[in-house]
Protein backbone atom coordinates (compact mmCIF):
# COMPACT_ATOMS: atom_id res chain seq x y z
CA UNK A 1 0.00 0.00 0.00
CA UNK A 2 1.46 3.48 -1.14
CA UNK A 3 1.80 5.94 1.70
CA UNK A 4 -0.48 8.80 1.65
CA UNK A 5 2.65 11.21 1.03
CA UNK A 6 5.98 10.19 0.21
CA UNK A 7 9.00 12.65 -1.13
CA UNK A 8 11.52 11.13 -2.37
CA UNK A 9 15.32 12.68 -3.07
CA UNK A 10 13.75 16.44 -3.17
CA UNK A 11 16.27 18.70 -4.44
CA UNK A 12 15.65 22.83 -4.42
CA UNK A 13 17.63 25.70 -5.12
CA UNK A 14 16.65 29.11 -5.63
CA UNK A 15 19.74 31.03 -7.03
CA UNK A 16 23.02 29.40 -5.51
CA UNK A 17 21.15 29.00 -2.43
CA UNK A 18 20.72 25.16 -2.27
CA UNK A 19 17.88 24.96 0.00
CA UNK A 20 16.62 21.05 -0.08
CA UNK A 21 19.37 18.29 -0.42
CA UNK A 22 17.78 15.58 -1.01
CA UNK A 23 14.78 14.72 1.46
CA UNK A 24 13.28 11.75 1.88
CA UNK A 25 10.41 11.11 3.84
CA UNK A 26 7.29 8.84 4.49
CA UNK A 27 3.94 10.36 5.83
CA UNK A 28 1.15 7.55 6.18
CA UNK A 29 -2.23 7.70 6.13
CA UNK A 30 -4.12 8.67 9.27
CA UNK A 31 -0.63 9.70 11.22
CA UNK A 32 0.49 13.29 12.05
CA UNK A 33 3.89 13.67 11.03
CA UNK A 34 5.54 16.98 12.36
CA UNK A 35 8.55 18.64 10.71
CA UNK A 36 11.29 19.98 13.09
CA UNK A 37 13.70 22.41 12.20
CA UNK A 38 14.88 25.94 12.62
CA UNK A 39 14.35 28.37 10.36
CA UNK A 40 15.63 28.85 7.24
CA UNK A 41 16.48 24.86 7.05
CA UNK A 42 13.85 24.66 4.20
CA UNK A 43 10.55 23.20 6.23
CA UNK A 44 8.06 25.87 4.41
CA UNK A 45 9.80 25.25 0.85
CA UNK A 46 9.70 21.19 1.85
CA UNK A 47 5.86 21.79 2.36
CA UNK A 48 5.15 23.78 -0.09
CA UNK A 49 6.46 20.53 -2.98
CA UNK A 50 3.96 18.42 -0.96
CA UNK A 51 0.86 20.28 -2.49
CA UNK A 52 2.76 21.57 -6.12
CA UNK A 53 2.87 25.29 -4.96
CA UNK A 54 6.71 24.94 -5.92
CA UNK A 55 8.41 22.70 -8.18
CA UNK A 56 11.20 20.70 -7.35
CA UNK A 57 14.50 20.90 -9.52
CA UNK A 58 14.80 17.77 -8.98
CA UNK A 59 13.49 14.52 -6.83
CA UNK A 60 9.53 12.98 -6.54
CA UNK A 61 6.47 13.82 -4.21
CA UNK A 62 4.23 11.04 -4.38
CA UNK A 63 0.28 11.79 -3.37
CA UNK A 64 -1.39 8.00 -2.72
CA UNK A 65 1.39 6.90 -5.27
CA UNK A 66 1.03 9.94 -8.21
CA UNK A 67 4.09 12.11 -8.33
CA UNK A 68 2.41 15.67 -8.49
CA UNK A 69 5.83 17.28 -9.80
CA UNK A 70 4.80 16.68 -13.24
CA UNK A 71 1.29 17.48 -13.13
CA UNK A 72 0.12 20.73 -13.72
CA UNK A 73 -3.23 22.87 -14.39
CA UNK A 74 -5.96 20.64 -13.64
CA UNK A 75 -4.73 17.64 -13.37
CA UNK A 76 -2.89 19.44 -10.23
CA UNK A 77 -6.18 20.66 -8.96
CA UNK A 78 -7.69 17.38 -8.76
CA UNK A 79 -4.95 16.57 -6.35
CA UNK A 80 -5.02 19.60 -4.35
CA UNK A 81 -8.58 18.69 -3.88
CA UNK A 82 -7.53 15.97 -1.92
CA UNK A 83 -5.00 18.72 0.42
CA UNK A 84 -6.37 21.75 3.35
CA UNK A 85 -3.52 24.13 4.03
CA UNK A 86 -3.63 25.88 7.33
CA UNK A 87 -1.49 29.14 6.30
CA UNK A 88 1.23 30.48 9.30
CA UNK A 89 -0.80 33.34 9.20
CA UNK A 90 -4.42 31.72 8.19
CA UNK A 91 -4.07 33.65 4.92
CA UNK A 92 -7.74 34.51 5.34
CA UNK A 93 -9.08 36.67 2.39
CA UNK A 94 -9.64 39.99 3.80
CA UNK A 95 -12.28 41.26 1.72
CA UNK A 96 -14.40 38.19 2.79
CA UNK A 97 -16.61 37.44 6.05
CA UNK A 98 -15.85 34.23 8.15
CA UNK A 99 -18.93 32.16 6.31
CA UNK A 100 -17.33 33.62 3.28
CA UNK A 101 -14.06 32.61 3.89
CA UNK A 102 -14.92 29.43 4.82
CA UNK A 103 -17.95 28.59 2.12
CA UNK A 104 -15.32 29.78 -0.28
CA UNK A 105 -14.09 26.17 -1.45
CA UNK A 106 -17.38 24.59 -1.44
CA UNK A 107 -19.08 27.56 -3.62
CA UNK A 108 -16.15 26.69 -5.54
CA UNK A 109 -16.14 23.22 -6.03
CA UNK A 110 -19.64 22.02 -4.51
CA UNK A 111 -22.10 23.87 -7.20
CA UNK A 112 -24.92 21.07 -5.77
CA UNK A 113 -25.05 22.69 -2.46
CA UNK A 114 -27.58 24.83 -2.14
CA UNK A 115 -26.96 28.28 0.24
CA UNK A 116 -28.70 26.89 3.15
CA UNK A 117 -26.41 23.53 2.95
CA UNK A 118 -23.23 25.92 2.35
CA UNK A 119 -24.68 27.62 6.04
CA UNK A 120 -25.14 24.42 7.84
CA UNK A 121 -21.65 23.13 6.66
CA UNK A 122 -20.24 26.11 7.75
CA UNK A 123 -21.66 26.32 11.14
CA UNK A 124 -20.43 22.58 11.56
CA UNK A 125 -17.00 23.30 10.72
CA UNK A 126 -16.98 26.13 12.99
CA UNK A 127 -18.10 24.27 15.79
CA UNK A 128 -15.74 21.69 14.89
CA UNK A 129 -12.91 24.32 16.03
CA UNK A 130 -15.43 25.82 18.68
CA UNK A 131 -15.96 28.82 16.74
CA UNK A 132 -19.60 30.25 17.32
CA UNK A 133 -21.38 33.23 16.38
CA UNK A 134 -18.30 34.69 14.19
CA UNK A 135 -19.77 34.04 10.67
CA UNK A 136 -20.34 38.08 9.90
CA UNK A 137 -16.96 39.01 11.60
CA UNK A 138 -14.34 40.04 9.04
CA UNK A 139 -10.70 38.88 9.61
CA UNK A 140 -9.62 41.52 11.15
CA UNK A 141 -12.12 41.70 14.25
CA UNK A 142 -10.40 38.00 15.19
CA UNK A 143 -7.82 37.62 18.02
CA UNK A 144 -4.67 35.22 15.92
CA UNK A 145 -5.92 32.35 17.48
CA UNK A 146 -9.29 32.63 15.99
CA UNK A 147 -8.38 33.45 12.44
CA UNK A 148 -5.82 30.21 12.83
CA UNK A 149 -9.42 28.44 14.04
CA UNK A 150 -11.40 29.60 10.82
CA UNK A 151 -8.16 28.79 8.26
CA UNK A 152 -8.73 25.10 9.83
CA UNK A 153 -12.09 25.48 9.50
CA UNK A 154 -11.88 26.63 5.92
CA UNK A 155 -9.01 23.94 5.09
CA UNK A 156 -11.52 20.76 6.20
CA UNK A 157 -14.55 21.85 4.76
CA UNK A 158 -13.91 19.58 1.60
CA UNK A 159 -13.06 16.96 4.03
CA UNK A 160 -10.04 16.88 2.81
CA UNK A 161 -7.67 13.63 3.17
CA UNK A 162 -4.28 15.23 4.16
CA UNK A 163 -4.11 18.49 5.80
CA UNK A 164 -0.85 20.96 6.03
CA UNK A 165 -0.23 23.21 9.14
CA UNK A 166 2.62 25.80 8.34
CA UNK A 167 3.98 27.07 11.64
CA UNK A 168 0.05 26.87 13.46
CA UNK A 169 1.25 28.27 17.23
CA UNK A 170 3.82 30.48 16.09
CA UNK A 171 3.73 33.57 17.52
CA UNK A 172 0.77 32.30 20.03
CA UNK A 173 0.41 32.73 23.43
CA UNK A 174 1.00 29.19 25.52
CA UNK A 175 -2.89 29.37 26.40
CA UNK A 176 -3.71 29.51 22.12
CA UNK A 177 -1.06 27.07 21.15
CA UNK A 178 -2.52 24.77 23.77
CA UNK A 179 -5.87 24.90 21.89
CA UNK A 180 -4.27 25.04 18.90
CA UNK A 181 -2.55 21.62 19.54
CA UNK A 182 -5.39 20.22 20.37
CA UNK A 183 -7.26 21.49 17.52
CA UNK A 184 -4.73 19.89 15.28
CA UNK A 185 -5.38 16.52 17.38
CA UNK A 186 -9.30 16.66 17.45
CA UNK A 187 -9.01 17.09 13.41
CA UNK A 188 -7.07 14.10 12.82
CA UNK A 189 -9.51 12.10 15.67
CA UNK A 190 -12.79 13.53 14.32
CA UNK A 191 -11.73 13.72 10.90
CA UNK A 192 -9.36 10.37 10.62
CA UNK A 193 -6.87 12.74 8.40
CA UNK A 194 -3.05 12.84 7.39
CA UNK A 195 -2.04 16.07 8.96
CA UNK A 196 1.71 17.10 8.20
CA UNK A 197 3.02 19.68 10.74
CA UNK A 198 6.23 22.21 10.25
CA UNK A 199 7.22 24.00 13.56
CA UNK A 200 9.84 25.03 15.46
CA UNK A 201 7.89 24.78 18.42
CA UNK A 202 9.32 21.46 20.69
CA UNK A 203 6.54 21.47 23.16
CA UNK A 204 3.39 21.11 20.45
CA UNK A 205 5.78 18.83 17.95
CA UNK A 206 5.60 16.32 21.06
CA UNK A 207 2.12 16.67 22.20
CA UNK A 208 0.92 15.79 18.53
CA UNK A 209 3.50 14.27 16.31
CA UNK A 210 3.03 10.29 15.79
CA UNK A 211 6.36 11.00 13.82
CA UNK A 212 8.87 13.47 13.68
CA UNK A 213 11.41 14.40 11.31
CA UNK A 214 14.32 16.65 11.60
CA UNK A 215 15.01 19.11 8.84
CA UNK A 216 18.62 20.44 8.97
CA UNK A 217 20.41 22.16 6.16
CA UNK A 218 18.05 21.16 3.52
CA UNK A 219 18.04 16.99 5.16
CA UNK A 220 16.00 14.92 7.06
CA UNK A 221 18.69 14.39 9.45
CA UNK A 222 16.54 12.69 12.09
CA UNK A 223 12.95 11.00 11.60
CA UNK A 224 10.67 8.05 13.72
CA UNK A 225 8.18 8.16 16.48
CA UNK A 226 8.88 11.46 19.01
CA UNK A 227 10.99 9.05 21.66
CA UNK A 228 13.46 7.47 18.72
CA UNK A 229 13.73 11.47 17.49
CA UNK A 230 14.70 12.48 21.37
CA UNK A 231 17.35 10.00 21.34
CA UNK A 232 18.91 11.13 18.24
CA UNK A 233 22.96 11.15 18.36
CA UNK A 234 22.58 14.24 15.63
CA UNK A 235 24.84 17.00 17.37
CA UNK A 236 22.06 19.58 15.80
CA UNK A 237 19.30 17.62 16.57
CA UNK A 238 20.66 17.31 20.40
CA UNK A 239 21.42 20.71 20.63
CA UNK A 240 17.84 21.67 19.36
CA UNK A 241 15.94 19.42 21.78
CA UNK A 242 18.38 20.65 24.53
CA UNK A 243 16.80 24.05 24.03
CA UNK A 244 13.28 22.71 25.38
CA UNK A 245 13.90 19.47 27.27
CA UNK A 246 16.72 20.74 29.26
CA UNK A 247 14.64 23.38 30.70
CA UNK A 248 11.99 21.20 31.09
CA UNK B 1 11.97 46.74 -18.51
CA UNK B 2 12.52 44.67 -21.36
CA UNK B 3 12.03 41.50 -18.74
CA UNK B 4 8.57 43.54 -17.64
CA UNK B 5 7.53 43.79 -21.13
CA UNK B 6 7.73 39.78 -21.92
CA UNK B 7 6.19 39.33 -18.47
CA UNK B 8 3.49 41.17 -18.95
CA UNK B 9 2.89 40.24 -22.75
CA UNK B 10 2.74 36.65 -22.01
CA UNK B 11 0.57 37.04 -18.60
CA UNK B 12 -1.48 39.69 -21.09
CA UNK B 13 -2.00 36.29 -23.42
CA UNK B 14 -2.18 34.13 -20.72
CA UNK B 15 -5.31 36.15 -19.17
CA UNK B 16 -7.02 36.57 -22.09
CA UNK B 17 -6.60 32.69 -22.67
CA UNK B 18 -8.17 32.19 -19.61
CA UNK B 19 -10.76 34.21 -20.31
CA UNK B 20 -12.87 32.13 -23.14
CA UNK B 21 -12.12 28.98 -20.31
CA UNK B 22 -14.73 27.92 -17.63
CA UNK B 23 -15.98 28.58 -15.06
CA UNK B 24 -16.91 32.22 -15.65
CA UNK B 25 -17.22 34.34 -12.73
CA UNK B 26 -19.56 37.13 -13.80
CA UNK B 27 -19.45 38.67 -10.33
CA UNK B 28 -16.12 38.80 -9.88
CA UNK B 29 -16.11 40.46 -13.60
CA UNK B 30 -18.73 43.30 -12.47
CA UNK B 31 -17.31 43.95 -8.91
CA UNK B 32 -14.12 44.60 -10.78
CA UNK B 33 -15.79 46.76 -13.64
CA UNK B 34 -17.26 48.79 -10.43
CA UNK B 35 -13.39 49.02 -9.11
CA UNK B 36 -12.32 50.17 -12.05
CA UNK B 37 -14.65 51.68 -13.89
CA UNK B 38 -16.92 53.34 -11.21
CA UNK B 39 -14.26 54.02 -8.85
CA UNK B 40 -12.32 55.72 -11.43
CA UNK B 41 -15.52 57.84 -13.23
CA UNK B 42 -15.37 60.97 -10.39
CA UNK B 43 -11.86 61.64 -10.92
CA UNK B 44 -11.89 61.08 -15.50
CA UNK B 45 -14.70 63.28 -15.00
CA UNK B 46 -13.14 66.27 -13.18
CA UNK B 47 -9.72 65.82 -15.56
CA UNK B 48 -11.86 65.90 -18.52
CA UNK B 49 -14.05 69.16 -17.74
CA UNK B 50 -10.86 70.85 -16.87
CA UNK B 51 -8.92 69.46 -19.75
CA UNK B 52 -11.85 70.70 -22.34
CA UNK B 53 -12.17 73.96 -20.43
CA UNK B 54 -8.13 74.75 -20.24
CA UNK B 55 -7.63 73.89 -24.10
CA UNK B 56 -10.87 75.92 -25.04
CA UNK B 57 -9.24 78.92 -23.43
CA UNK B 58 -6.02 78.28 -24.87
CA UNK B 59 -6.93 78.08 -28.37
CA UNK B 60 -9.80 81.14 -27.67
CA UNK B 61 -6.75 83.01 -27.34
CA UNK B 62 -4.20 81.84 -29.92
CA UNK B 63 -7.33 81.52 -32.69
CA UNK B 64 -8.33 85.12 -31.94
CA UNK B 65 -4.73 86.50 -33.32
CA UNK B 66 -5.90 85.58 -36.86
CA UNK B 67 -10.08 85.86 -36.30
CA UNK B 68 -10.79 82.28 -36.52
CA UNK B 69 -12.16 81.49 -33.11
CA UNK B 70 -15.33 79.98 -34.85
CA UNK B 71 -12.47 77.19 -34.87
CA UNK B 72 -12.35 76.42 -31.04
CA UNK B 73 -15.19 73.63 -30.99
CA UNK B 74 -14.03 71.28 -33.69
CA UNK B 75 -9.98 72.02 -32.82
CA UNK B 76 -11.21 70.59 -29.18
CA UNK B 77 -13.31 67.94 -29.99
CA UNK B 78 -11.18 66.49 -32.26
CA UNK B 79 -8.21 66.94 -29.94
CA UNK B 80 -9.66 65.49 -27.70
CA UNK B 81 -11.76 62.40 -29.15
CA UNK B 82 -8.43 61.28 -31.14
CA UNK B 83 -5.64 62.00 -28.21
CA UNK B 84 -6.56 64.03 -24.59
CA UNK B 85 -9.40 61.73 -23.74
CA UNK B 86 -7.78 58.13 -24.04
CA UNK B 87 -3.98 59.15 -23.14
CA UNK B 88 -5.27 61.09 -19.93
CA UNK B 89 -8.06 58.26 -19.29
CA UNK B 90 -5.42 55.82 -19.35
CA UNK B 91 -3.25 57.67 -17.10
CA UNK B 92 -6.27 58.36 -14.68
CA UNK B 93 -7.30 55.05 -14.60
CA UNK B 94 -3.39 53.91 -13.68
CA UNK B 95 -3.28 56.68 -10.64
CA UNK B 96 -6.94 55.29 -9.52
CA UNK B 97 -7.05 51.51 -10.60
CA UNK B 98 -3.91 50.34 -11.78
CA UNK B 99 -2.59 51.20 -8.22
CA UNK B 100 -5.25 49.97 -6.50
CA UNK B 101 -5.15 46.68 -8.28
CA UNK B 102 -1.01 46.51 -7.91
CA UNK B 103 -1.84 46.73 -3.87
CA UNK B 104 -4.75 44.50 -3.68
CA UNK B 105 -2.93 42.07 -5.37
CA UNK B 106 0.34 42.55 -3.61
CA UNK B 107 -0.97 42.24 -0.31
CA UNK B 108 -2.63 38.95 -1.26
CA UNK B 109 0.57 37.49 -2.52
CA UNK B 110 2.65 38.51 0.69
CA UNK B 111 -0.27 37.55 3.15
CA UNK B 112 -0.31 33.51 0.88
CA UNK B 113 -4.13 34.40 0.18
CA UNK B 114 -2.62 33.62 -3.36
CA UNK B 115 -0.98 30.41 -2.66
CA UNK B 116 -4.03 29.56 -0.27
CA UNK B 117 -6.24 30.09 -3.09
CA UNK B 118 -4.01 27.97 -4.95
CA UNK B 119 -3.96 24.93 -2.72
CA UNK B 120 -8.05 25.06 -2.81
CA UNK B 121 -7.86 24.11 -6.14
CA UNK B 122 -8.37 27.62 -7.87
CA UNK B 123 -6.83 29.05 -10.64
CA UNK B 124 -5.49 32.32 -9.16
CA UNK B 125 -4.81 33.92 -12.18
CA UNK B 126 -8.29 32.48 -13.42
CA UNK B 127 -10.10 34.00 -9.98
CA UNK B 128 -7.87 37.17 -9.95
CA UNK B 129 -6.79 38.12 -13.06
CA UNK B 130 -8.98 37.77 -15.82
CA UNK B 131 -11.64 39.74 -13.90
CA UNK B 132 -9.32 42.68 -13.75
CA UNK B 133 -7.70 42.62 -17.06
CA UNK B 134 -10.87 42.49 -18.42
CA UNK B 135 -12.50 45.44 -16.66
CA UNK B 136 -9.38 47.50 -17.84
CA UNK B 137 -10.19 46.42 -21.34
CA UNK B 138 -14.45 47.15 -21.20
CA UNK B 139 -14.82 50.33 -18.94
CA UNK B 140 -11.79 52.58 -19.95
CA UNK B 141 -13.52 53.16 -23.55
CA UNK B 142 -16.47 54.10 -21.66
CA UNK B 143 -14.81 56.24 -19.18
CA UNK B 144 -12.93 57.64 -22.25
CA UNK B 145 -16.44 58.94 -23.78
CA UNK B 146 -17.26 60.02 -20.20
CA UNK B 147 -14.31 62.01 -20.88
CA UNK B 148 -14.99 63.35 -24.27
CA UNK B 149 -18.62 64.43 -23.45
CA UNK B 150 -17.62 65.81 -20.08
CA UNK B 151 -14.72 67.69 -21.72
CA UNK B 152 -17.02 68.98 -24.50
CA UNK B 153 -18.88 70.68 -21.61
CA UNK B 154 -15.76 72.21 -20.21
CA UNK B 155 -15.05 73.72 -23.44
CA UNK B 156 -18.69 74.82 -24.35
CA UNK B 157 -18.95 76.59 -21.26
CA UNK B 158 -15.27 77.95 -21.73
CA UNK B 159 -15.49 79.09 -25.42
CA UNK B 160 -19.14 80.34 -25.69
CA UNK B 161 -20.22 81.14 -22.10
CA UNK B 162 -16.91 82.84 -21.12
CA UNK B 163 -14.98 83.83 -24.06
CA UNK B 164 -17.95 84.78 -26.36
CA UNK B 165 -17.79 82.93 -29.01
CA UNK B 166 -20.73 82.07 -30.97
CA UNK B 167 -22.69 79.15 -30.01
CA UNK B 168 -23.97 77.87 -33.57
CA UNK B 169 -20.55 78.21 -35.13
CA UNK B 170 -18.74 76.42 -32.23
CA UNK B 171 -21.20 73.35 -32.68
CA UNK B 172 -21.23 73.63 -36.07
CA UNK B 173 -17.50 73.34 -36.92
CA UNK B 174 -17.48 70.43 -34.42
CA UNK B 175 -20.48 68.85 -37.08
CA UNK B 176 -18.76 69.38 -40.11
CA UNK B 177 -15.18 68.68 -39.05
CA UNK B 178 -15.80 65.67 -36.16
CA UNK B 179 -15.84 62.07 -38.01
CA UNK B 180 -17.32 58.98 -36.30
CA UNK B 181 -13.66 57.60 -37.21
CA UNK B 182 -11.95 60.37 -34.51
CA UNK B 183 -14.05 59.24 -31.80
CA UNK B 184 -14.07 55.18 -32.56
CA UNK B 185 -10.16 55.65 -33.23
CA UNK B 186 -10.06 56.88 -29.59
CA UNK B 187 -12.03 54.57 -28.12
CA UNK B 188 -10.20 52.12 -28.94
CA UNK B 189 -6.90 53.14 -28.33
CA UNK B 190 -8.87 53.97 -25.17
CA UNK B 191 -9.59 49.84 -24.76
CA UNK B 192 -5.27 48.81 -25.28
CA UNK B 193 -4.66 51.28 -22.65
CA UNK B 194 -6.91 49.77 -20.53
CA UNK B 195 -6.14 46.38 -21.14
CA UNK B 196 -2.03 47.53 -20.73
CA UNK B 197 -2.56 49.18 -17.46
CA UNK B 198 -4.80 46.47 -15.64
CA UNK B 199 -2.45 43.89 -17.25
CA UNK B 200 0.52 45.74 -15.66
CA UNK B 201 -0.97 46.06 -12.60
CA UNK B 202 -1.86 42.11 -12.28
CA UNK B 203 1.90 41.30 -12.88
CA UNK B 204 3.54 44.30 -10.62
CA UNK B 205 0.80 43.17 -8.02
CA UNK B 206 0.99 39.14 -8.54
CA UNK B 207 4.63 38.88 -8.49
CA UNK B 208 5.04 41.21 -5.67
CA UNK B 209 7.70 40.31 -3.11
CA UNK B 210 9.15 40.90 0.36
CA UNK B 211 6.42 42.27 2.47
CA UNK B 212 4.95 46.26 3.03
CA UNK B 213 7.67 47.36 1.13
CA UNK B 214 7.68 45.06 -1.88
CA UNK B 215 4.36 45.76 -1.94
CA UNK B 216 4.51 49.50 -2.19
CA UNK B 217 7.67 49.26 -4.87
CA UNK B 218 5.31 47.10 -6.99
CA UNK B 219 2.58 49.69 -6.72
CA UNK B 220 4.84 52.37 -7.92
CA UNK B 221 6.36 50.36 -10.42
CA UNK B 222 3.05 49.34 -12.23
CA UNK B 223 1.89 53.29 -11.98
CA UNK B 224 5.12 54.47 -13.49
CA UNK B 225 5.21 51.46 -16.01
CA UNK B 226 1.93 51.95 -17.29
CA UNK B 227 2.15 55.58 -17.68
CA UNK B 228 5.39 55.73 -19.64
CA UNK B 229 3.58 53.09 -21.70
CA UNK B 230 0.56 54.15 -22.40
CA UNK B 231 2.49 57.55 -24.28
CA UNK B 232 4.79 55.75 -25.91
CA UNK B 233 1.73 53.30 -27.28
CA UNK B 234 -0.47 56.26 -27.84
CA UNK B 235 2.83 57.74 -30.33
CA UNK B 236 2.57 54.52 -32.37
CA UNK B 237 -1.56 53.80 -32.06
CA UNK B 238 -1.31 57.26 -33.51
CA UNK B 239 0.90 56.62 -36.34
CA UNK B 240 -1.10 53.90 -37.29
CA UNK B 241 -4.59 55.59 -37.13
CA UNK B 242 -3.41 59.03 -38.73
CA UNK B 243 -4.04 57.59 -42.55
CA UNK B 244 -7.42 56.73 -41.43
CA UNK B 245 -8.58 59.58 -39.70
CA UNK B 246 -6.94 61.62 -42.99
Amino acid sequence: MPAEIEVIDLHKSFGSNHVLRGVNLRVEQGTTTVILGGSGSGKSVLMKHMIGLLRPDSGQVLIEGEDITRLKGRELDRVRRKFGMVFQMAALFDSMTVLENVAFPLREHRKDLSEEQIREIVAEKLALVDLHGVEDKYPAELSGGMRKRVGLARAVVLDPKIVLYDEPTTGLDPITTASVDQMIIDAKNALGVTSVVISHDIGSAFKVADQLAFLYKGEIVAAGPPEAVRQSEHPHVRQFLQMWFGRN
Amino acid sequence: MLGDLGGVTLLGLETLYLAVRPPYRFANLLAACEAVGVGSLFVVVLTGFFTGAVFAMQSASAFRLFDAESLVGATVAISLTRELAPALTGLMVTGRAGSAIATELGSMRVTEQIDALATMAVDPRHYLLVPRVLAGLLTAPILCMVFNVIGLVGSYLVAVKLQGISEAQFWSRIESWLDVADVFGGLIKAAIFGLMLTTIACYKGYNATGGAKGVGEATTEAVVLSSVLILVADYFLTALMIPWWD
